[in-house]
């Protein structure tokens, strides 16, 4: 009965409700305006105070974008950058999870902190020579400058060494690897298919950084002939004259398969953001 | 009895042979290989790729600090500490330096603080939980640059929404890029737009661990929400109250793309405004090293920076500590 009275009073009232609601329109309602200001005729915007109401230029301005700067293929350049990161980090973050949860080695303790360790490392501070290496390779303007220094994140080691341990059974393993299975069988009959849900966001946990990443693409790739998405709304917004309806109508085109994936997989994402920071 | 113990101390732990053959079969010995080398080699994609992309790099700005060094035509000639002396002479670098420490904190102490408090409304009992938590988490996965680009427009100071909001109250028209306070707060507010979520969630996370009978007994002894708070649930989740100081304290004096967007002349110059009014360290490491092509200069910024966020962490690391275990 004691805690029936402590509930009640642990339960959200009316005012946290409505704090909530607040805060909720807050986080909406940037990107709203970025669709609505998208929906509009440049004229619109002079208004002492814009209409919520979306106007019927979308389309129009959608095409202004497609005009100024060549959007598809910076979105075939991020598509390809963001997919190839994202399989990678599954592949290669899911075998290095098992390996830390699973296998037994000499190191694997210390190793594991290494790579939880750098995460905290300020690599950004790099970039000078990061830059200078990628130019000795002749990676300059390339999508594989951005793709290579990304196929694995200490993130997703992080993470799929977590699933490891909750979703594959060490016994499993063991019998496996008793039966004469090697280790990389091991991985591909055992592990694998029992963290498949895991991996799958995480892989779209990865696919949304990649896609949304910004600062290294700027430097490394050229923004007239092979810009990822980002980098092409970058161009949009350096233009003599500010264009907001060109503006917003590409950042509204950007930010659209995240905010899909982020919409299909919330739940998940929310619980897995959460788990990591409990046990991290 | 005492015969396994014995055999156990022998350090022999083959297994039993097959029986048919006397030597261990090849199967038998690559099968050992497997189990011994295996582990690191599928560990080691991660090291070598953070080692040639992350590490190796950035040590390198070391050595390159102490040179000449042009980004095109490479290193000129050693130089010693130069690259560090006119750095501490250069009005530039501490004017980066006085922006980045004024947006990191205008935006991670309020963000921290308020991502404490919306932590503490979604850990109430919640109807429609899940879409509350994803609610916050939103703005967490937009691209900084889209941010960017919508911010500017909130913030015009001709036909920006904040302006007509102000004007509704009787303030006249801001100028949010031409007056460093009002750039800094409008940079911020970036920020924190998008990181008080996730670090609410953070929180969040962390305070579902502390016991709830402890809340329950407290509140019902009559003690206020805000002392519950205070002396139960800040304490009980300082461990991640500090995680979370770190990491926004790395972050956030990387500040780049949130200011380098907001200034209409963009990514062309790089400059922070007019007046280099909100151009933070990263920015002035940017416009040296691929502006201006000093590679040797930039590396010196780049490395100072290193250190100072080295100590910045160390002292908010000191500071929280202190703060949180007051309560």
């Amino acid at each position: 009965m004691a805690t029936t009275a402590a509930r009640r009073l642990t339960n959200a009232g009316p005012i946290a409700y409505a704090s909530l609601v607040v805060i909720l329109l807050a986080s909406v309602f940037p990107l709203y305006y970025s669709f609505l200001i998208a929906s509009k005729d440049n004229s619109a915007l002079g208004d002492a105070f814009p209409s919520l109401v979306p106007g019927g230029n979308l389309v129009e301005n959608l095409g202004r974008v497609f005009d100024t700067v060549d959007f598809w293929s910076a979105m075939q350049n991020s598509l390809i950058v963001a997919g190839t990161v994202a399989s990678s980090n599954v592949l290669l973050g899911t075998l290095a999870g098992f390996a830390f949860a699973r296998l037994r080695f000499r190191g694997s303790h210390s190793l594991f902190l290494i790579v939880v360790g750098t995460s905290m490392v300020p690599t950004q501070l790099g970039v000078i020579p990061l830059y200078v290496l990628m130019s000795a390779l002749d990676w300059y303007g390339t999508l594989q400058a951005v793709i290579v220094p990304a196929l694995i994140g200490a993130f997703s080691v992080f993470w799929m060494r977590q699933a490891c341990e909750e979703s594959v059974p060490q016994e499993l393993v063991e019998a496996a690897r008793m039966d004469g299975c090697s280790v990389l069988r091991t991985f591909w009959h055992v592990a694998l298919p029992a963290v498949r849900p895991q991996a799958a966001v995480m892989g779209m946990f990865t696919f949304m950084t990649a896609w949304n990443d910004f600062f290294w693409p700027l430097i490394v790739l050229d923004p007239n002939d092979s810009p990822t998405v980002q980098v092409a709304l970058s161009t949009l917004a350096s233009g003599y004259y500010t264009d907001y309806s060109l503006m917003l109508s590409g950042a509204s085109l950007a930010v659209l398969p995240v905010v899909g994936i982020f919409l299909l997989l919330a739940r998940q994402i929310v619980g897995g953001l959460m788990q990591g920071a409990v046990k991290g | 009895m005492t015969v396994a113990p014995a055999r156990r101390g022998t350090g022999t732990r083959r297994p039993v042979p097959p029986p048919h053959t006397g030597r261990p079969s090849w199967r038998d010995r690559l099968g050992r290989l497997d189990t011994r080398f295996t582990p690191y080699l599928i560990v080691a994609p991660f090291f070598v790729v953070f080692g040639v992309f992350g590490l190796y790099p950035l040590l390198s700005t070391a050595w390159m600090s102490l040179h000449d060094w042009q980004l095109i035509d490479g290193a000129q000639a050693f130089v010693g500490l130069d690259n560090f002396r006119e750095l501490l002479a250069d009005r530039n670098f501490w004017n980066a330096l006085g922006n980045t420490l004024s947006l990191f904190l205008l935006s991670t102490v309020p963000q921290l603080v308020a991502a404490l408090g919306l932590a503490a409304l979604l850990d109430r009992g919640l109807r429609g939980r899940a879409f509350w938590r994803a609610g916050v988490l939103l703005p967490n996965v937009i691209s900084v640059a889209a941010v960017a680009l919508v911010f500017a427009q909130l913030y015009g100071r001709d036909f920006g929404i904040v302006n007509h909001l102000l004007g509704l109250v009787g303030v006249d028209p801001v100028d949010w890029r031409a007056e460093t306070w009002a750039s800094h707060l409008a940079i911020s507010s970036m920020v924190m737009w998008r990181w008080t979520g996730y670090n609410a969630l953070i929180y969040l996370a962390a305070m579902q661990s502390v016991p709830k009978d402890m809340y329950e007994s407290a509140l019902l002894d009559g003690a206020s929400r805000w002392r519950v708070f205070w002396s139960i649930t800040v304490p009980g989740i300082r461990p991640t109250i500090l995680f979370t100081v770190i990491v926004s304290t790395i972050g956030g004096m990387q500040l780049f793309v949130e200011p380098q967007l907001f200034d209409p002349g963009g990514t062309a110059t790089g400059t922070g405004g007019t007046d280099r009014q909100f151009q933070t360290l990263v920015m002035y490491l940017y416009e040296k090293g691929f502006r201006l092509f000093d590679a040797g200069y930039s590396s010196a910024i780049a490395w100072v920076l290193f250190l100072l966020i080295l100590v910045v962490a160390l002292v908010n690391f000191t500071l929280t500590r202190r703060i949180a275990s007051k309560g």
